[in-house]
């Protein structure tokens, strides 16, 4: 057993005139968080496509979990989960339900009690025979990343699971993450947030214009940078902070 | 691959649980396929129905295949919006990239729309016997009428599939229905061809709802069926499998 989750070699896809990845090459090692970084457009969901199986290659190879995602698909599909860019959740069903139709649809032997278990993980047993139409943003991602754990993948895609989230539900959504990754699943975040990926990532890649600039620990590459200058500042609170400290001021009120 | 093959009818069983679930917590639909057909049964037969020569004494009895018809374009209207809104939020992703029998995320919508619509029928049906209708069908032209029907939906739920996949906007996914639920007006449905101007009754009696309705009506009222029942099928399973060739490839565009 090879100590990589993922590996990707030449990875090539046009959609089109528009050659969206031009060669893209990296590994991520099991139990790892490994963050995508890149700005709108620059193909990370594409990526996120090919591992998961959703879309072919061009050229190139990629395996996951040591599965070829284009000859064995269906390995591929046993050894992951994606949290899609867009709640990949049925609005119309309440998250109890949702849980235990991905269970059932992974033939687990007790969707009830599975469905319970993630509940009770995430904070929804309140909200859990309630339709997910009525959840808010941040308990509707919850569900969502709860469904993808449904069944215990090894590796798990997060394709931009912050966007349009409040801070609140992007710091729940970050535990969440490094939780995941303690309990030794390998975790595959796409993020175009720099901070996302300097507080989640064991390594960060960086993909631009179709190919994969820089990958590295986050130390790494600070080091790229010339070494700061000591300089003594008043440390200004960030707006986040601000927001978040009035808030729980408010809530212990 | 065997693995997945082998929890193809569970998987589908889990779909077709799924979109019922969407079809009874949806008052909208459930007005639209059985509601309103009933409706129309109701204006129909008492206040238009004395007044519409049909050459019959019981006007429910000659209403009823068409309403029917009308019931079941109203009701894969419904299916192409659930595709549609399954294309749209991430939901089918997630399905395609769990280790189910892939095919089951379409083909779930196709035999939902089949139950459903067999519902709604029965209904119907048994709204029809309380306001007079009456069959001396056995039970071989009973099967007949529903394997007509179930053909019917089906070549309209392949329809409804390539509006629902390839639809831009919620409204489009709904709108290519409307005129085929208009079609059973310009048919033998409500009225007898024969009291058509020119051009409106050719039309009426070459189209395939007055065949389908002709073929049903005969075995409903034991009568022979005659040609209808041939060029009714004829319609259908043609109707089916070119609908079903050009879902599929947009189908495969799609994902």
């Amino acid at each position: 057993m090879q100590n990589q989750a993922i590996q990707v070699k030449g990875l090539q896809k046009s959609y089109k005139k528009l050659h969206v990845l031009k060669g893209v090459d990296f590994e991520v090692e099991r139990s790892s968080i490994f963050a995508l970084l890149g700005s709108n457009g620059a193909g990370k969901t594409t990526v996120v496509k090919i591992l998961t199986t959703l879309l072919k290659q061009d050229s190139g190879t990629a395996t996951v979990n040591n599965f070829d995602v284009a000859a064995k698909p269906d390995e591929v599909r046993q050894s992951i989960s994606l949290t899609g860019q867009f709640a990949a959740v049925d609005e119309i069903l309440t998250g109890r339900e949702n849980l235990i139709m991905i269970a059932r649809l992974r033939h687990l032997k007790d969707p009830r009690q599975v469905a319970d278990d993630l509940l009770n993980r995430f904070g929804l047993v309140d909200a859990a025979d309630r339709r997910v139409s009525t959840y808010s943003g941040g308990m509707r991602r919850r569900l969502d990343i709860a469904m993808s754990l449904v069944g215990k993948p090894k590796i798990i895609f997060l394709d931009e699971p912050t966007t349009g989230l409040d801070p609140e539900a992007r710091l729940e959504v970050w535990k969440t993450v490094k939780e995941l990754a303690a309990n030794g699943t390998t975790v595959f975040l796409t993020t175009q947030y720099l901070d996302e990926a300097e507080q989640l990532a064991d390594r960060i890649a960086i993909l631009h214009e179709g190919r994969i600039i820089a990958n590295d620990t986050l130390a790494d590459l600070k080091k790229l940078f010339p070494p700061a200058k000591v300089e003594y500042i008043e440390k200004k609170p960030s707006l986040e902070e601000i927001f978040l400290a009035i808030i729980g001021k408010k809530e212990k009120k | 691959m065997e693995t997945v093959k082998k929890h193809f009818l569970s998987d589908m069983g889990v779909m077709l649980e799924r979109s019922m679930r969407h079809i009874f917590r949806s008052l909208d639909t459930i007005i639209t396929v059985t509601i309103m057909p009933i409706m129309f049964m109701l204006l129909f037969v008492y206040v238009f129905g004395g007044a519409i020569q049909t050459g019959t004494d019981n006007y429910v009895n000659y209403l009823l295949p068409g309403i029917l018809l009308i019931a079941i374009a109203s009701g894969i209207a419904y299916t192409s919006y659930r595709l549609f809104m399954d294309m749209q939020s991430g939901i089918f992703e997630r399905f395609h990239s769990m280790p189910i029998a892939r095919s089951t995320a379409l083909w779930g919508h196709v035999l939902t729309s089949l139950v459903s619509n067999a519902i709604s029928v029965l209904v119907i049906i048994l709204v029809a016997l309380l306001m007079g209708f009456r069959s001396s069908a056995g039970v071989l032209s009973w099967l007949a009428v529903a394997g007509i029907l179930a053909l019917f939906t089906l070549a309209l739920t392949w329809i409804a599939a390539i509006a629902g996949l390839s639809a831009t906007s919620v409204d489009g996914a709904g709108a290519f229905a409307y005129p085929i639920i208009f079609l059973p007006f310009i048919s033998s449905a409500f009225v007898p061809t024969e009291s058509m101007s020119g051009p409106v009754r050719a039309f009426a009696e070459n189209q395939p709802v007055t065949s389908v309705v002709e073929a049903i009506r005969a075995l409903l009222a034991g009568q022979p069926v005659g040609n209808d029942i041939w060029i009714a099928l004829a319609w259908c399973i043609g109707i089916m499998l070119v609908a079903y060739v050009f879902a599929m490839r947009v189908y495969k565009k799609r994902v």
